[in-house]
Formats: C-alpha cells, sequence, structure tokens
C-alpha cells in the first residue's frame, strides 16, 4: 500500500506572514488572549515553569551541596523576623538549608514528576483510547472495562496503593533510589482511565463522522486514518485533559511525599518539604510548612485556572 | 374573521462579538383566528426567531429592538415578564420540532399534562386529569385513560409529537406557534401530524403560524403564506396564489428550486440569486487530466455494479449467550444492476435498507451472503481484497452531511488532494496543486478556496468541496447518499445541477440515494424502491411515477406533497 | 431485571481480578516465611513451615484456600502488631465509617445547594463568587486543609484538639465518638478537611449539570406552556440532574474513603486510613493486602447502590 511521503503532505508555499496573522485570527486564540483570567493564569503558569527551569541559576544556594549546607543554620525564621539572617531571606529548614532554595529545587522536582507522570498518563490513556474507540468490539469492551473499574476508585489512592505494592516489591534500601520512579508510575498508572475514557468518547464520535467513512472510501489504512483523522481530532479534549491532570498529578505526588511514600528528604519536593515543617508546625517554626504549601497552593492554582480556561475555549462539552 | 395578531415593523438584533446581527427586519404579519399562516424561508433567514420574539422566548443575547406585537388588540410588548409568562400556554401554545427532547423524560405524559393544565386553567386535580384523557383523545391517541402513566419513551415519534401538540393545547390558547412540527418525523407520520393540525384548527378557530423550511408543508396545510429571506419578509398571500405566481424574485427562484415530482426537467433553470454561484472559468473537463480515463479502468461491457442476492443482518443487541442477541435484517436479498453511464435511485423512508446497500458497494460494510460485482469484477468480502482495492480509485462518495464528510483540520487543498496523494496518480506535487485548483473551479468555488478551512463555507460550498473530493480520483461511479437532504431548497437546486452537469461531461455512472421522491424523479433514469430491507419494485422513472405497480410505492407516492396541486 | 444482572456480573468480576492482586500481594511479595520463622530455623524448619503453610500447592489451590479464609474473614496476621488483620479492621473501622459519614453529609448539603443555586441563577455575583472559591477550593490539597487548619485552631487559637478522636462511647462493640461533645470536637476539624474537596467537586458539577439541562429542550417546552419558574427549577430540571448528581454523590464517597487516608495521617485519627498508610511504611503486607479488598468491596456497594438508585429515578431504566 503506498504511503504518501512526507513532504508531499506539507505545504510548500507558507506565507510566514499570513500564517503569524491567520494564527493570531484564529477564534481560539482571540478567545485566549481576550480573557485576563486566561492570560494570567497562562502567565502564571509560564512563570513556575520558567523558575523551575532556571532553578540552579535563581537560587542562591545549592541545597544539595554539603559544603554549602550549615547545620548550625537549621531552623532559621525569615530574614525579616526576629532571629533571622539576611541572607536566607525565608529562613532554613531542619537541616540548615535554605528554605527559598529547597524550595526551587523543590518545586522543579513537583513539575518535573508532574509532567513526565501525566505524560505517562496520556500516551497510555489516549492510545489505548482511540485504538478502543476506533476498534470497538471485543478490544474497546477490554479496555473500557478495566479503565471503568479503575475509574470507581479514585486516583490518589490507586496512586498509593500502586506505590505502596511497588515499594514491597523491593528491599527497602532501594526505595529512596528509585522511590521518582516509582511516584511517577503510580500517578501515571492512576491517571489514564480519564485520558482514555475521554478519547474514546471522542473517537467514536469522529469515527461515525463522514469523512472518516471519505477516508474509507479512498482506501486509507485505519492506521493512516487514526494519525491523520481521528488523532488532531481529538486532541483538543487531550490538551485540556492534560493541564488538569497536570494540576491532579502536583498534588498527588505532593500527597504521597507528605505522607512519606514519596520523594526522599535528601532531595525534597513541595511536599515532603510540608511534612517536615508539619513536624515542626506545633514548635512554632510555621515558616517550614508555609512557605512550600503557598507556593505548591499557587502554582496548582494557576494549572487549574489555566486549564478552566482552557476547557471553556477548546472543550466547553468535557467536563 | 376576528383578527389574533399583529406585528408591525418588528426588528430582532443578535447583538456580537464586533457587530449586530439584523435578524429580522421590519416585519409585518397579521394572523387571523381560524387560518393557518406558513411562515417559509431558508435556515438563518429569521423564521423561528420571529416564533419565539412573540411568545418572549428569544435566546441570549437577541432582542426586539424596535417594533409592535399586539395580541388580541393588546401590545405585549409592553407585558411585564409575569405578563408574558401568562400569555404562554393560556393565549400563545408553542409545538416545538423535536418531540424527543420536547417532553420531559422523567415524568410520566399525564403529570405533565395535569400540570401545565393546573397551572393554566386552575382546574382541581381530578377535572385537570379529565380534561387531560379529553386532550389525548382529541389528539388521536389511543387509550388516553392508560396512557396517561406513560412516560416519553414509552411512545412512538409520531406519537410523541401528538402528545406536544396536546400539551400545546392544554392551556386552551388563541393561537398556535409550530416550529417545524414534521421536521424531524417521517414522510408517512409528517402527513397525518399535518392533518391533525388542521383539524384542530379548524374545530377550535385557532390560529397557527407554521414556522417551515417545506413548502411541500405549506402548500398542503397553510391558508396564507409568509415568504421570509434574510430576515426579511419579501411576499405574502393566499397559498395558490404565491405558488403559483410569485411576484418576488426570491419566491420565484425558490418555487423554481423545489424539485417537481410531475415532469422531469433537465436542469434547475435561474437558480443562482441564493447563494450567488459566481461564474468560474470552468474547464474542458474531456481535454483535461480528469476526462482521461484512469489506467487500469479496462472499457468493460456490461452493467458498471452488479447485486446480486445481497444480504445483512445488524446485531442490535449483544449479548454472550446466542439466544439473547438480536438482529435487524438491514438488506435483504437485494438484486439489481447498475448500467454505464446510467444514474439509479434507491429510495425508501429511513431504516429501508438503502444507504446500507450503498455502504456495502463502497466498500465500508460487507454483506453476509451475496454477490457484488464492478465492472465484472467480483468483490471479495476483504478490506483489502484486491478488486476493492483496484475499484477505490474509480468508485467514489460523496456523503450526506457536509457539516462532517470534511476533516475541520485540513484546508480545502489537502482534503480535495488527498486520495491523488494517496493513490499516487499524479506525476508531481505541482500538477496536484493544479487539478486540486482546476477542479475547485470548476465546481465553482474557485481556486481561492484552496488555502482555507471547511468551516469558513456554506452547507452547498463544502457540499462542492466533497464533489472535487469525490472527483479527485477520476472516478467512473459515483455514490451519491443522500447529497442533498441537509441543504436548502435553492442550494439543493444548484446541487443537483453541478451533479448533473458533471454526469454528461465524465460520463460518470451514478448510484442516487435519497428519501425525497421529487428528487429523484428528477435526477434518476432507473428506480428501485426499497422497504425493511427489501426491493419492493425496480422501474425505469416515468414507469414508476406514472404507474407504480407495488403497494408501497403507490403509497410512497401517494404522501408526496404536491406543489401543482396547491 | 437485566440490566441488575449485567451489573452484579461485571461486580464479581471486579471482585475476583482485586481478590487475585490481593492474593498475589500475600504471596509473591518479600518471602512470607522470613517474617513468620524464628531467627535461628534450619533449613528443615522451613520446608516444613512452607509445607504446613500450604506453599507447595498449585497457585489455583492456594488461590482457592486464601479466598476461603477471606470469604470467612481471615487474612491472616498483621506483621507488624501480631493481632489477627480482620480484628485491626474491625477495631478501626468504626473510627473511619463516622468520619466519612460525617463529611459526606457536610459535602453533599453545601455542595448541591451551592451547585444548584449557582446552576438557576448564574448570572449573580454570588453565583460567580461561589464558583471562584470553589477553583480554589480544587486546588487545595487535603494535607495543606489540614495543616492550616491544625495551626490556626489547635495551635494558635487552641479551640479544637488536633488529633485523636476524643471521647468515645461503645455502643456494642461499635466504639462512637459522635455521642460525647469532646467526640464532637475532635471530629470536626478533619470533617471539615475532608469534606473541602469534595463540596467544591459536588458544587461544581451540580452546577454544569444544572446548566446543561436547563439548555434542554423540555425545559424551553415547559416554558412556552407558561409554567413558573418554581415548578421549572425544581419540578423539571432538578429532578433530571438527580441521575448524574447520584453518580456525583456516590463518586464522592469513593472519594471521602480514598483521602481519608490522608485526612487520618494529618490528624492521627484512629482509622483503618492511618493503619493503611503505616502498614505500607513497614511493608506489612497481610494489612495491605486485607485493606486493598476491604476498599474494593466497599467502592463495590457503592456503585451497587448508585445503579439501584439509577433503577428508583430513571424510568427510561427500570421500563426498558
Amino acid at each position: 500500500m503506498p504511503i504518501p511521503m512526507k513532504s508531499q503532505m506539507t505545504m510548500i508555499d507558507t506565507d510566514k506572514t499570513s500564517r503569524l496573522s491567520r494564527f493570531l485570527d484564529n477564534d481560539v486564540v482571540w478567545s485566549f488572549t481576550h480573557s485576563p483570567m486566561a492570560m494570567i493564569a497562562g502567565l502564571a503558569t509560564l512563570f513556575f515553569f520558567s523558575v523551575a527551569l532556571f532553578a540552579p541559576i535563581i537560587a542562591p544556594f545549592n541545597p544539595f551541596d554539603p559544603a554549602q549546607v550549615m547545620l548550625w543554620d537549621g531552623k532559621l525564621p525569615p530574614a525579616w523576623a526576629a532571629g533571622g539572617q539576611s541572607q536566607y531571606i525565608l529562613g532554613t529548614d531542619d537541616q540548615g538549608r535554605d528554605l527559598l532554595s529547597t524550595m526551587l529545587y523543590g518545586g522543579r522536582l513537583s513539575i518535573l514528576v508532574g509532567l513526565a507522570a501525566v505524560l505517562l498518563g496520556m500516551v497510555l490513556g489516549t492510545t489505548l483510547g482511540v485504538i478502543s474507540g476506533f476498534a470497538g468490539g471485543l478490544t474497546d469492551v477490554v479496555i473500557m472495562r478495566i479503565a471503568d473499574v479503575q475509574l470507581t476508585i479514585p486516583g490518589i489512592l490507586t496512586a498509593i496503593m500502586i506505590n505502596g505494592f511497588g515499594r514491597a516489591f523491593l528491599p527497602i534500601e532501594y526505595h529512596n533510589q528509585f522511590a521518582i520512579y516509582f511516584v511517577i508510575i503510580a500517578i501515571g498508572l492512576s491517571d489514564w482511565p480519564q485520558f482514555a475514557r475521554v478519547t474514546r468518547g471522542a473517537t467514536m464520535v469522529e469515527r461515525n463522522k463522514e469523512y472518516v467513512q471519505a477516508a474509507r472510501v479512498i482506501g486509507l489504512p485505519s492506521w493512516l486514518i487514526i494519525l491523520r483523522h481521528v488523532l488532531p481530532n481529538v486532541m483538543r479534549s487531550v490538551i485540556v485533559l492534560s493541564t488538569l491532570s497536570f494540576a491532579i498529578a502536583i498534588i498527588s505526588e505532593a500527597t504521597l511525599s507528605f505522607l512519606g511514600q514519596g520523594i526522599p528528604s535528601t532531595t525534597p519536593s513541595l511536599g515532603t518539604l510540608i511534612r517536615v515543617g508539619n513536624e515542626y508546625l506545633f514548635s512554632g517554626l510555621w515558616w517550614i510548612a508555609f512557605f512550600p504549601s503557598l507556593v505548591l497552593v499557587l502554582l496548582v492554582f494557576s494549572v487549574n485556572l489555566l486549564g478552566d480556561k482552557l476547557r471553556d475555549i477548546l472543550d466547553p462539552k468535557l467536563r | 374573521m376576528t383578527q389574533l395578531l399583529d406585528i408591525r415593523n418588528l426588528c430582532i438584533d443578535f447583538p456580537m462579538r464586533n457587530l449586530v446581527l439584523n435578524a429580522v427586519k421590519n416585519f409585518d404579519l397579521q394572523v387571523n383566528a381560524g387560518e393557518i399562516i406558513g411562515l417559509v424561508g431558508e435556515s438563518g433567514a429569521g423564521k423561528s426567531t420571529v416564533g419565539n420574539a412573540i411568545t418572549g422566548l428569544l435566546g441570549k443575547p437577541g432582542r426586539i429592538s424596535s417594533g409592535e406585537v399586539y395580541f388580541q388588540g393588546e401590545n405585549i410588548r409592553d407585558y411585564t415578564d409575569e405578563q408574558m409568562r401568562k400569555l404562554r400556554g393560556r393565549r400563545i401554545g408553542t409545538i416545538f420540532q423535536d418531540p424527543q427532547s420536547s417532553l420531559n423524560p422523567l415524568m410520566t405524559v399525564g403529570k405533565q399534562l395535569v400540570e401545565t393544565i393546573q397551572e393554566c386553567l386552575g382546574l382541581k386535580a381530578k377535572d385537570a386529569e379529565a380534561r387531560a384523557i379529553e386532550l389525548l383523545n382529541d389528539v388521536g391517541i389511543p387509550d388516553p385513560q392508560s396512557r396517561l402513566n406513560s412516560y416519553p419513551h414509552q411512545f412512538s415519534g409520531g406519537m410523541r409529537q401528538r402528545v406536544v401538540i396536546a400539551l400545546a393545547l392544554a392551556g386552551d390558547p388563541e393561537l398556535i406557534i409550530a416550529d417545524e412540527p414534521t421536521t424531524a418525523l417521517d414522510v408517512s407520520i409528517q402527513s397525518q401530524i399535518l392533518k391533525l393540525i388542521r383539524r384542530i384548527c379548524d374545530e377550535r378557530g385557532l390560529g397557527v403560524i407554521m414556522v417551515t423550511h417545506d413548502i411541500g408543508v405549506v402548500s398542503e396545510i397553510a391558508d396564507r403564506v409568509a415568504v421570509m429571506f434574510r430576515g426579511e419578509l419579501v411576499e405574502v398571500g393566499d397559498v395558490n396564489q404565491v405558488l403559483r405566481l410569485p411576484q418576488h424574485e426570491y419566491t420565484q427562484n425558490l418555487i423554481v428550486a423545489v424539485p417537481s415530482p410531475d415532469k422531469r426537467l433537465h436542469r434547475f433553470t435561474c437558480v443562482d440569486l441564493i447563494e450567488g454561484e459566481a461564474a468560474q472559468s470552468k474547464i474542458d473537463v474531456q481535454s483535461h487530466w480528469l476526462g482521461k480515463t484512469n489506467a487500469g479502468v479496462e472499457a468493460s461491457v456490461g452493467p458498471a455494479i452488479q447485486v446480486k442476492n445481497m444480504s445483512l443482518a445488524f446485531r442490535l443487541k449483544n449479548s454472550v449467550f446466542k439466544s439473547q442477541r438480536t438482529f435487524v435484517q438491514a438488506v435483504d436479498n437485494v438484486s439489481f444492476d447498475i448500467q454505464q453511464g446510467e444514474t439509479f435511485g434507491l429510495v425508501g423512508e429511513s431504516g429501508s435498507g438503502k444507504s446500507t446497500v450503498a455502504k456495502i458497494i463502497a466498500g465500508l460494510h460487507f454483506a453476509d451472503t451475496g454477490d457484488l460485482s464492478i465492472y465484472g469484477q467480483k468483490i471479495g468480502p476483504k478490506h483489502n481484497d484486491l478488486a476493492r482495492r483496484h475499484s477505490r480509485t474509480f468508485l467514489q462518495v460523496v456523503f450526506q452531511d457536509p457539516y462532517s464528510s470534511m476533516n475541520s483540520r485540513m484546508n480545502i487543498r489537502d482534503i480535495v488532494a488527498e486520495p491523488m496523494r494517496f493513490h499516487r496518480l499524479t506525476e508531481n506535487e505541482s500538477q496536484t496543486r493544479q487539478i486540486v485548483d482546476d477542479l475547485l473551479d470548476h465546481v465553482g468555488l474557485g481556486k481561492t478556496a484552496a488555502r482555507r478551512y471547511p468551516h469558513e463555507f456554506s452547507g452547498g460550498q463544502r457540499q462542492r468541496i466533497a464533489i472535487a473530493r469525490a472527483l479527485a480520483s477520476r472516478p467512473r461511479i459515483l455514490i451519491c447518499d443522500e447529497p442533498t437532504s441537509a441543504l436548502d431548497v435553492s442550494t439543493q437546486a444548484q446541487i443537483l445541477n453541478l451533479l448533473r452537469d458533471l454526469q454528461d461531461e465524465l460520463g460518470l455512472t451514478m448510484l442516487f440515494i435519497s428519501h425525497d421522491l421529487p428528487v429523484v424523479r428528477q435526477m434518476c433514469d432507473r428506480i428501485a424502491v426499497m422497504r425493511h430491507g427489501k426491493i419492493c419494485e425496480i422501474a425505469s422513472n416515468e414507469d414508476l411515477f406514472e404507474s407504480p405497480q407495488h403497494a408501497y410505492s403507490q403509497h410512497l407516492l401517494n404522501l408526496m406533497p404536491n406543489l401543482g396541486a396547491a | 431485571m437485566r440490566y441488575l444482572f449485567g451489573r452484579l456480573m461485571q461486580v464479581g468480576l471486579v471482585m475476583i481480578i482485586v481478590s487475585f492482586v490481593s492474593f498475589s500481594m500475600f504471596n509473591f511479595v518479600g518471602d512470607p516465611l522470613s517474617s513468620l520463622l524464628p531467627e535461628d530455623a534450619t533449613a528443615a524448619d522451613a520446608d516444613r513451615m512452607r509445607e504446613a503453610l500450604g506453599l507447595n500447592d498449585t497457585v489455583m489451590t492456594q488461590y482457592g484456600r486464601f479466598m476461603t479464609n477471606a470469604v470467612q474473614g481471615n487474612f491472616g496476621i498483621s506483621y507488624r502488631l501480631k493481632q489477627p488483620v480482620t480484628e485491626l479492621i474491625a477495631s478501626r473501622l468504626p473510627a473511619t465509617l463516622e468520619l466519612v459519614a460525617v463529611s459526606a453529609v457536610i459535602a453533599i448539603t453545601f455542595g448541591v445547594t451551592a451547585g444548584v443555586f449557582c446552576g438557576i441563577r448564574p448570572k449573580s455575583w454570588l453565583s460567580k463568587t461561589i464558583l471562584s472559591s470553589s477553583l480554589a477550593g480544587v486546588s487545595l490539597p487535603t494535607f495543606v486543609i489540614g495543616i492550616a487548619l491544625i495551626y490556626i485552631f489547635a495551635v494558635t487559637l487552641q479551640w479544637l484538639p488536633s488529633s485523636g478522636r476524643g471521647g468515645t462511647v461503645d455502643l456494642g462493640g461499635w466504639k462512637t465518638s459522635l455521642l460525647t461533645v469532646d467526640g464532637w470536637r475532635s471530629i470536626l476539624l478533619p470533617a471539615i478537611t475532608l469534606s473541602l474537596f469534595q463540596t467544591t467537586m459536588i458544587l461544581r458539577l451540580v452546577r454544569a449539570e444544572m446548566l446543561e439541562v436547563m439548555r434542554a429542550d423540555f425545559i424551553k417546552f415547559a416554558r412556552a406552556r407558561g409554567l413558573t419558574d418554581r415548578a421549572i427549577n425544581f419540578g423539571h430540571a432538578l429532578r433530571n440532574t438527580l441521575v448524574p448528581v447520584t453518580t456525583v454523590i456516590g463518586m464522592n464517597i469513593g472519594g471521602l474513603i480514598a483521602f481519608s487516608v490522608i485526612t487520618e495521617t494529618v490528624f492521627q485519627w484512629p482509622g483503618t486510613g492511618l493503619m493503611f498508610i503505616q502498614a505500607v511504611g513497614f511493608v506489612d503486607i497481610p494489612v495491605m493486602a486485607a485493606y486493598l479488598l476491604f476498599v474494593a468491596g466497599l467502592f463495590v456497594l457503592i456503585s451497587l447502590t448508585v445503579d439501584l438508585l439509577y433503577f428508583l429515578i430513571d424510568p427510561r431504566i427500570r421500563l426498558s
């Protein structure tokens, strides 16, 4: 069966300026740039991503360099509070690490884990969902039964269980070393049924549209129809869902870490820092828990807001 | 006759993102008691908006910007919201298009009726129930007493619309606004519902505004007709007069565009007003790439398509247990031949299996039993069957719904070029582009369309694009599956003209599927009538329409609305 | 009836799958011998033990035995607490169920009321305020809410206790904290923490559902018949949101059980969730396996109840 070459499928006489103006004229872009909340959410998310990306440059200290960590500087309050030192703007944690720097690295880790987990869930869920919706029949029944069963149990519980059982297979001394992978896999696996459900629904809608039949009449094989026709049309839903799932993944990671089942305190994520801070809350060391919590909530809120607005614009039917 | 409703100079606006849409402009209409007024117009003409404005149910952001609406002498634009609410149901009843979604699915029909009667007439529960039974009886629902306890899903489509009519009558209104009340129904049920509305109007002396796109409906039921075009009332008058001797240019175009079941014309004349079919530089197809036979299509003799004893059953309900599975025989022992260069029609009501036959021939379904041959080549029941693969360049389909038959993420050039690129029919990309441009010119869109996306085009224009795509692989056989049923009449006429021209130029063999007999009358050489998966009758165009043999064909022909008789 | 039968089949399938996972945990994760044998055991001791435990039998026989035991409520002995797992769960179950019940009442009451209000009056400023703050509610991780409440009400203001159940009363083996003032003071913070996220979820879903129904044709037709807003909102719209809202509430109770793991950890609430997290920390396989089966059972029960409610609410299911 002949497959069209890539060069055949791309436009040759693309006029750059008209492409750009066409892009800006697009309804989606217009709605986005004319919604103040969407812009704020987008910029805030962008801010968190850049800070995470440039954490090693921005951070005043390297919290993982033993030479820069002074144990006797531990539990210092923020610079403006009584007893605070000016080089530790937000104070230090229990091990004497600069809290701001640790948070920058921790946020980076949280975002990284969230992205990886969502990517895993998205790829797995979308693939299975599209196959399920397109193939129908027994394949569909089997995939969706599994998804349904998993969907009845909330994601966070699934993640705790997968993570917990995953750890149970491994001797305790390896736990810290592989913790991050377990967390990513656990969250990703707890996430896929959402993607599968949504893409399956969208695929079934698309599959019954006449343009897919037209492609069949032309003779395109199923995989090419999925790739060229179905996938681009379900992508909107996937993008919206990914954004919302990303927020949930960050919360899940933080929750696992808070429960002591996630990222170890040697390389703390935001959740780990909050767990540590929680232990010192009663002794009045409020800042160790407060600042990471604040960052976590702001991060999740911006991503959620972005997802919410994207949903309004891209896919109003999705809930 | 007393005057019920007097609309003067009504203007309705829809303020949008960057413009104000004047949906209705300077609209005047009077409705008398005991008469049915047909308010006709094509999609977007503003006819439903008028109906909604009268009852105060205009969807946001629409608003009446000027004009008066007098109902029984009172200007209802001065009414408060509460007065408007009391106007609805008690004095003006409404019937909507889709009976399926008009009824609350979780409430019994009786409860919905009793609730409405109590609200509007202030009767006691017992009296209201008696009245509900009376109403159901009046709209022709058998055994109304026990049907009170049924839920909407337990009624058939036609019966459900009768319930809706009973509900509209529950408050004893003087005026009924019926918004496309028969569009969602099959032809045979459509005429029953129209007769019911006519009877109720006469018996009760109601005024009825019948909003519809279908001139056939108007000719059958209305006393007077009002024609709307782009938000304006262009003509109003007695039905016979307007339909026979239309005064306004638009009405003339509209009426010419309605396919006549009586005589067969080669083309529809002068229907260009509506969508401005810009005179494009048509290409000389015979000498063009498109006119050359696709290499590999041998000039064979004999029929283009042969169908023998074809059957296909669909599984309605799946179950692990074989005995619990239920099937529907979609196609039942169907046989016919289509000669080369002929237009063969398949007609029938929805669910008759006509589209399924087309899909089997196009390779979208596989028959359980029976043989299919195309140009004498037997086609096996497999996707990758050699003869099937071979057929894909010379057999193409034009689908029904122009809004879903194109991938909205691809531009028109990529859509039209897809068959050429996939089958590598051209020598290089620039030739492909040239052919796409020529094709778009030829179907009346112009080459500028190539860089645009489907959502920028109207339904009729999209159907032209779909036709261009179907032609791109130089087909010999074109299957048209209800190609115009989603279109307005005037656009339908243009598309039918286009198909006719293309057939003349390219000598195409066509399989034309439709539920619309007048369209089939205009388009087809021979016609097969289908019902419940079986073919009742195959006859030539003239024989079928002048002396139908099978009882079902006669029945269908009787139901056909006839403008000439109006 | 066939509909319910189908659901039961599905439920049975779920339980079989989960029990198999649980069994695999039990048998193949770690070495059960090492935790049961004394330090100085010989190889012969190990063989005898293996034989006694039936570890030499085929997998299916072992699974059958596991299921027989499970049905009789026997899940073995906790490695960590050296107590029968069933007793352990039974003693901690009342705490979790009471917490979930109180949270559910809070979440459903506030969530449905606010959701219906926002659905009926989408343009009012109150709806808009509720909706925007609900997005913040969805963004607050449960444990952060818990910590904040503890810091404000327990550490700073010292109004309410930060952990434990307070005074309990024994009602025929069921230890309840809902009959003492102290118990109510203790349950307040965890219940609010647990319900907050679910309240916002219910609110948003009920609102969306309500808005969707308000757009339906039959609402427009009801309007065209001159029915009052009251009759339309409550008689027609609200009833039609009942099916999806029932689903939401079912999911919500499931969510409460899941998040009780976190809330119980934050407030040191002596329920099954806390027990599970501690078991995970110590790789206490029998407890983990039993909790998995137990939770799956609960979820199955919830989803069956929801199905039964559909059956009662929707005539299209009941009468087809």
